[in-house]
């Protein structure tokens, strides 16, 4: 069967090391004793001490996660909706222009998107601050909820659905008991991108941010701007922590409910 | 009964335009305003309570005066020349990287599978400005690999990467390159080894296998990641502007210092609005061949 190649193995080997590298040598080094960066001055865990007692970057860190939980919510709801209308819509005025708002912001450089929602804030007179970032990011992250959650909805059998409607539920009912419980891990994987796509956001965020709300990319950021520290580099392993264990967790989860859903359906076939 | 239809319709629908439509307007309509060091209202601006009328009058005034600005300043058009450069040779070593790792994943043992996946699938939850991070204490002057290099006495001076367009490039094909990856892989995973065995059956030798037949049936996944490489990198801000040379000229850092530093904003929407044209060509191939990639998997 398939075995490893040595010409495999090598790019296989070479080609995580370029992409893991760097991260290690950032989380190594958030443990060093030193001040001085390149410099191994010894084992230490002094500077997630420090990091704890910044304010700016703890009150930076809130405001994300406001921004986030908030956002992604909305996004989560706006772009089920949206995708419920792209593919169970039928036709309407305007479907063209709702499908390319979908897709265009996937591909939209973030420098525009952020220069155009400024410019709306701006002239209608909306300060800028959490409410505007929320918005935003609620706006961009739809989109891709759109994309994840539409595909679900294109493979599924609309026959099940049809069939509750015809046993006399009501379009919502069916929505609710039918299409939403078979979406749903859909749904979860939107949310969860739109959570990790707010929380990640430098570049809109610090357009509409204005003065009174910091998220903590844009604080990160102007940091780095003045190079490497220590901080960030606990910051950062405490992080890529965060989302190491998030996404083994959540690819363990979906492993399991896949094996579950194929021995349920292996149990269905073997009874009918 | 209709009127949930449309309300379901509607409320997205109105989101979209009004927070991601009208804003574009927006752009468009200050881009062919007249340039002014303050903030809005920008002339010529619309009157509301004179209706169509004032709609006329307003469009009346535009002018091009920006564009043309744009077009006589030699620093935008380098930018939008040296933008295209740096995000099509990134696309091109991504591929370079990518393919083999795809390549390996794809042909590695089933029960690897999963676990390599997921290894790619890391770094793309992982935050872009960490990553951009990493590179930075790595590629300085006294960084890391700096200090290696000179350990095994490959180099005697410290060779400057950081703050250069080489920077740069490291920076884009890093952190985009699982982009690359992930469509590669999906296309491979799906070609049938039993046309390989038939190949060299028939005498072809391996590589010839390998351009014959792998190349050109993981076409699509190919163009998909080389596009999902040029599009963002095009555009790019946060690289340049941390792992860039004050001579790295890139159109996502001009805007954005169009914007904030020079305070010009007329200009920055024009600047976006040929970035957008730019775009226009790829994202338009781009769609094509996904839409391709539908049609054959039907």
């Amino acid at each position: 069967m398939r075995r490893l190649t040595w010409f495999n193995a090598t790019s296989l080997t070479l080609g995580f090391a370029f992409l893991y590298i760097p991260m290690l040598i950032v989380i190594i080094y958030s443990f060093n004793e030193s001040r001085l960066v390149t410099v191994w001055g010894g084992f230490s865990t002094k500077w997630y001490g420090e990091l704890l007692q910044n304010e700016a970057f703890l009150s930076a860190a809130w405001v994300t996660f406001k921004v986030g939980f908030f956002s992604s919510i909305i996004a989560t709801v706006m772009g089920t909706m949206g995708a419920y209308v792209l593919v169970r819509g039928g036709r309407f005025y305007g479907r063209t222009l709702f499908s390319g708002m979908i897709y265009a912001p996937l591909v939209m450089p973030e420098v525009i998107t952020g220069l155009s929602l400024l410019l709306l804030f701006i002239s209608i007179g909306l300060d800028r601050g959490l409410f505007t970032i929320i918005l935003a990011h609620a706006t961009f992250s739809m989109c891709y909820v759109s994309v994840v959650v539409s595909s679900r909805l294109v493979s599924f059998d609309r026959s099940v659905e049809e069939a509750a409607l015809d046993l006399g539920a009501t379009p919502f009912e069916a929505f609710r008991l039918v299409t939403l419980p078979i979406i749903a891990p859909a749904v979860i994987s939107g949310w969860l991108l739109a959570l990790t796509l707010s929380l990640d956001d430098l570049v809109i965020a610090s357009f509409v941010a204005g003065p009174s709300a910091t998220t903590l990319p844009i604080k990160v950021f102007s940091s780095i701007r003045l190079g490497v520290s220590p901080e960030i580099n606990a910051l950062s392993t405490i992080l890529i922590l965060i989302v190491t264990v998030g996404t083994v967790a959540a690819s363990l989860t979906t492993k399991r409910a896949v094996m579950r859903r194929q021995k349920a359906e292996q149990m269905a076939d073997q009874s009918s | 009964m209709n009127l949930r239809r449309l309300s379901l319709i509607a409320v997205p629908y109105l989101w979209l335009f009004g927070l991601f439509f009208v804003p574009f307007l927006i752009v468009f309509k200050i881009s062919l305003s007249d340039i002014a060091l303050s903030i809005p209202p920008y002339t010529p601006t619309l009157e509301l309570s004179e209706g169509w009328a004032g709609f006329k009058d307003m469009v009346s005034k535009f002018d091009f005066e920006n564009f043309e600005f744009l077009a006589t300043d030699d620093l935008y058009w380098k930018s939008y020349l040296s933008s295209v450069q740096i995000a099509l040779v990134s696309t091109f070593i991504c591929l370079l990287i990518g393919f083999p790792i795809a390549y390996g994943m794809a042909n590695a043992p089933k029960e690897w599978q999963p676990t390599l996946m997921l290894l790619v699938i890391l770094p793309f939850w992982t935050s872009f400005l960490i990553r951009v991070y990493s590179l930075i204490g790595l590629l300085g002057q006294e960084g890391l690999l700096n200090q290696f290099l000179m350990w095994i006495g490959l180099i005697n001076d410290p060779l400057i990467i950081l703050n250069t367009n080489l920077a740069v490039y490291i920076g884009i094909v890093y952190t985009y390159c699982p982009f690359m990856i992930l469509p590669i892989y999906a296309t491979l995973i799906k070609l049938d080894g039993s046309l390989l065995e038939a190949a060299e059956d028939l005498g072809c030798s391996r590589t010839e296998a390998f351009w014959r037949i792998t190349v050109p049936l993981s076409k699509a996944g190919i163009i998909a990641g080389c596009f999902l490489v040029f599009i963002p990198a095009l555009g790019e801000f946060v690289i340049p502007s941390l792992l860039g040379g004050s001579d790295t000229l890139m159109i996502g850092k001009v805007l954005y210092e169009e914007f904030f530093s020079n305070r010009d904003w007329p200009v920055a929407g024009a600047v976006a609005v040929i970035l957008l044209l730019i775009l226009i060509v790829p994202i338009v191939l781009y769609q094509r061949n996904e839409q391709k990639m539908m049609e054959a998997e039907q």
